[in-house]
């Protein structure tokens, strides 16, 4: 166990320099909203880091907790507050729940994590994310995608007002909003259903065949 | 900050959660793998809608998003503990009865 504890040591170490380097160029690059960019990115990025990492179950669930609140983060510094609220209060507040609620129920397992599997996928994954992401950098034409549209009406009451009207509007997203009313309703009445324990699983086994006298 | 520090973050929470899902194996790391797919996924949407000429379009795809994803966790959710009560185990290597 002495390893292990050495192990984490090093690797919270790491993430926590990893951490403070990449406000430090948030800051230098871009002033308060780089630190405030990177403070969202760092705690998405390094919610997931431990998400991978560790050994029980449960540490890995709040870990993605800080990956989803810095998500919510990153979606107020895009203008987007409906989603951001939205962000923390279905995945924070349910998804979150609901990993940690299956957590409970199915035994631990701290075999399980192979730091050579980890490793290897990082490798391979990352390599491969790296190698497209320079791509996608080589040739996409940032001149038109770069600058955000500064001339289009900002209205002062943010995003939810626009979200609600476009959910409603006839013109607009109101046929996808009830097909996603009948699909969540579907779903939850099916996770229902086959989480639910037979009722024959729950009592005790009864001899149905008959002696013969 | 511009549109590729975004895209970046997305990236880079995408590739975790593939390695979420390929390095351990759990079946609930690979629901926090996907559920960290999505959420690069929307991160993306929402950047996109910021920077590009949409009115809001990003923003509804990001929301429907959501939706799905509460509704695919319900459903996988139900759908583990089911598989835990037969086969006592949630690798999803153990759960192999048309193998046999």
């Amino acid at each position: 166990m002495k390893k292990e504890a050495a192990l984490q040591r090093i690797f919270y170490g790491a993430l926590g320099v990893l951490a403070l380097a990449g406000l430090g160029v948030g800051l230098a690059v871009a002033g308060a909203q780089g630190l405030a960019f990177a403070l969202f990115a760092a705690m998405t990025l390094g919610g997931g880091v431990m998400c991978v990492w560790e050994r029980s179950i449960v540490r890995s669930a709040f870990a993605l907790m800080a990956t989803f609140t810095g998500i919510a983060g990153l979606f107020l510094l895009l203008e987007a507050d409906f989603l951001a609220m939205a962000q923390i209060l279905i995945y924070v507040g349910g998804i979150l729940a609901l990993l940690l609620f299956a957590v409970m129920l199915t035994p631990p397992d701290l075999g399980e994590r192979r730091l050579g599997r980890i490793l290897a996928t990082t490798v391979l994954v990352g390599g491969a994310t790296v190698f497209l992401g320079l791509e996608v950098a080589r040739t996409a034409n940032w001149f038109v995608l770069g600058a955000p549209l500064d001339g289009r009406a900002q209205d002062e009451f943010g995003s939810a007002e626009r979200i609600g009207v476009g959910f409603l509007a006839l013109d607009q997203y109101v046929v996808a909003f009830e097909l996603a009313a009948v699909v969540l309703t579907v779903a939850l009445v099916a996770a229902v259903y086959i989480a639910r324990r037979k009722k024959s699983d729950l009592e005790p086994e009864v001899d149905t065949q008959q002696e013969p006298a | 900050m511009g549109l590729g520090a975004y895209v970046a973050v997305s990236a880079a929470l995408f590739a975790l959660g593939l390695i979420a899902i390929l390095a351990r194996r759990n079946v609930i790391y690979i629901l926090m793998g996907i559920e960290m797919i999505l959420n690069a996924a929307n991160l993306n949407f929402v950047a996109f809608n910021r920077f590009g000429s949409m009115q809001l379009d990003g923003q509804m795809f990001a929301i429907f998003t959501i939706i799905l994803a509460a509704a695919e966790a319900a459903v996988a959710l139900a759908i583990v503990l089911n598989v835990f009560y037969l086969f006592d185990s949630i690798k999803p290597s153990e759960a192999d009865l048309l193998r046999e």
